[in-house]
């Protein structure tokens, strides 16, 4: 699988990162030099291998489903780059 | 007396401590006084002498009353720049958190403090613990203090966790803190002639460290001796409820592991390690490492751990893909970076351009490639398929032997500029080293003796999950066997 500089766009697009055009056919490259590396992976045959999300073999510990924190919003907003009336802004998304 | 005294390891330290033969303060000053000569290196991000010599005052108050209170009361560490401290800048090497200051403390880090350790400052990294070379910090590159012989070239103390790295060999800090996903420990700490240990996934809390690779990081120490990794490991470790995969066991007292008796253990030796084209002298250390074990005791035995080719590119699927996920919250909203723009999608998209280095952006791009409709079977689960076989290898072995032996890298440090062009050849530095992420072991790095350019090179030795102390008993005998007393010139 190669990956084309509109794939890549692609991505990006779904990553939320802007690459400027001229910036997509090298990237490509890169991005296909390194998944062709990966290819070899298909070399295995992993019929019947159960995937392997993480290595702690025991259920995930579970608590009481109650708010066991918070009540600090200046905390909260401390590192808020553009914080106003006690919330976080965005730029306007309804007209 | 300041260079002598930077010069002891954290063991000879804390006895001085205790015969009041120098105080925290003392220490303290002399770490701030050699992490001012040695600016240069670019070491640390931020240095915090104020909170320095407002901690060794608490240390020694504390001492002159009889109540040194841990494992490290007034020991001065650096740490690295992933570890989110209280009111203090914690960057992750990246623009995109330039000016982020946690409104609290990460658990390993409070650990520390508990115990009675003093922070000179933070250490630089990789952006995101993304690299081997450190070289793809925003804040620069970090200078390994080590030199080839007969060439003033600056040669890069590894990565990640090259600013801990450095910070330790360079006799600037008894210790540091720093973490390992594929290898970010023990790679650099193989460049640079220092101990490094990553423990069993699980053994330290990752609550409050800059999230990398979630299912893969772990932090650890990085000292100058065996024993130091072990007393910073016992305070750096433990159970905590804040971290759902931080197991509850009792955290054993390290450093009595330290007995130097391996009689009876089984190591192995896996043949997949010998690479065509490894460089003999690194061969010729591996198989003087496993003298030393036989001469001491051990039993040595050829293993097969038959998937380890795979295990680089199986990491390459599966580290960004968590990362594409785990930095999909850096959007400009919250904390770090914002560039404006004329939509909320536009801004996210400007912010995270310009907040993210090159590195960065291209495992973003490949995790979010391997995780798209369409490619999450075919790149994602394989993945997680081959990563099953990858540990399965290792519970295999293990049925033979109690502990691995292993070279810690492919080559000693190498200059800025060498193996930067293809990011495939920079991924090969941890190749000795990443398996052992994805199989969630315990693995270690020593110095063991140096090149002939004169420059240190590393065993690593992997254990059991949850066998630190085995792995700590046999590095001190390869520590011993190897009697690695260089030290970089000038430091």
């Amino acid at each position: 699988m190669s990956l084309d500089t509109k794939t890549v766009a692609h991505i990006a697009t779904l990553a939320r990162i802007r690459v400027p055009a001229e910036d997509l056919p090298g990237l490509a490259q890169e991005l296909n030099g390194i998944m062709t590396w990966i290819e070899q992976l298909n070399e295995v045959d992993t019929t019947g291998i159960e995937p392997m999300a993480g290595v702690t073999h025991r259920n995930l510990p579970q608590r009481q489903d109650a708010v066991t924190d918070g009540g600090y919003p200046d905390k909260i907003l401390l590192n808020a780059p553009d914080a106003a009336h006690g919330f976080f802004t965005v730029p306007k998304v309804v007209e | 007396m300041s260079t002598e005294l930077t010069g002891l390891t954290i063991g000879e330290a804390l006895d001085g401590l205790a015969k009041k033969s120098f105080s925290s303060k003392e220490l303290t000053e002399a770490s701030l006084a050699a992490m001012d000569k040695h600016r240069d290196l670019n070491a640390f991000i931020v240095e915090t002498p104020e909170k320095a010599r407002a901690m060794a005052a608490e240390a020694d108050a504390r001492r002159a009353k009889g109540e040194a209170k841990g494992l490290l009361d007034g020991i001065p560490l650096a740490i690295k720049d992933l570890f989110c401290t209280d009111g203090v800048q914690t960057t992750a090497g990246s623009h995109i958190l330039e000016g982020f200051k946690p409104p609290y403390e990460s658990t390993v880090t409070a650990n520390l403090w508990k115990a009675g350790a003093v922070m000179l400052g933070k250490v630089n990294m990789d952006e995101f613990a993304m690299g081997s070379s450190n070289l793809s910090s925003y804040y620069g590159g970090v200078g390994n203090p080590w030199k080839r012989r007969g060439d003033n070239r600056r040669l890069v103390p590894g990565g990640s966790s090259g600013g801990s790295a450095a910070a330790v060999a360079a006799r600037m800090a008894f210790g540091a803190t720093a973490t390992d996903t594929g290898g970010s420990i023990r790679q650099p700490a193989a460049f640079t002639g220092t101990v490094g240990i990553k423990p069993t996934y699980g053994r330290c809390s990752r609550w409050g460290i800059v999230a990398f690779a979630s299912s893969l990081d772990q932090a650890g120490p990085m000292a100058r001796s065996v024993k130091d990794c072990a007393l910073m490991l016992g305070a750096m470790a433990g159970y905590d409820a804040k971290d759902s995969t931080s197991v509850d066991l009792p955290v054993p007292d390290y450093a009595k592991a330290l007995t130097g008796d391996i009689r009876g253990m089984r190591i192995g030796i896996p043949k997949e390690y010998r690479l065509d084209g490894m460089a003999p002298e690194i061969e010729k250390l591996w198989a003087k490492g496993a003298d030393w074990l036989k001469a001491a005791g051990a039993e040595i035995k050829e293993i097969s751990l038959p998937h380890t080719k795979y295990a680089l590119p199986t990491y390459y699927i599966i580290a960004p893909a968590e990362a594409s996920s785990n930095l999909a919250r850096y959007d400009g909203v919250r904390f770090g970076l914002r560039v404006p723009g004329e939509s909320l999608d536009d801004m996210y998209e400007r912010t995270r351009a310009e907040g993210f280095g090159k590195e960065v952006r291209r495992r973003i791009l490949i995790g979010t490639y391997v995780l798209s409709a369409g490619y999450y079977d075919a790149y994602y689960v394989k993945a997680q398929r081959l990563r099953a076989l990858i540990a399965r290898d290792f519970e295999t072995a293990y049925k033979e032997v109690d502990a691995i032996l292993t070279p810690s890298t492919p080559t000693a440090a190498f200059a800025e500029g060498e193996n930067t062009d293809d990011p495939v050849q920079m991924y090969l530095n941890d190749v000795f080293t990443v398996t052992v992420n994805l199989a969630g072991l315990p693995g270690i790095s020593v110095p063991a003796g140096l090149d002939a350019r004169g420059l240190p090179l590393g065993l690593q030795l992997i254990g059991r999950a949850f066998d630190e102390e085995s792995l700590f008993k046999v590095a001190g005998v390869i520590e011993s066997s190897a009697g690695f007393k260089a030290k970089p010139e000038g430091f």
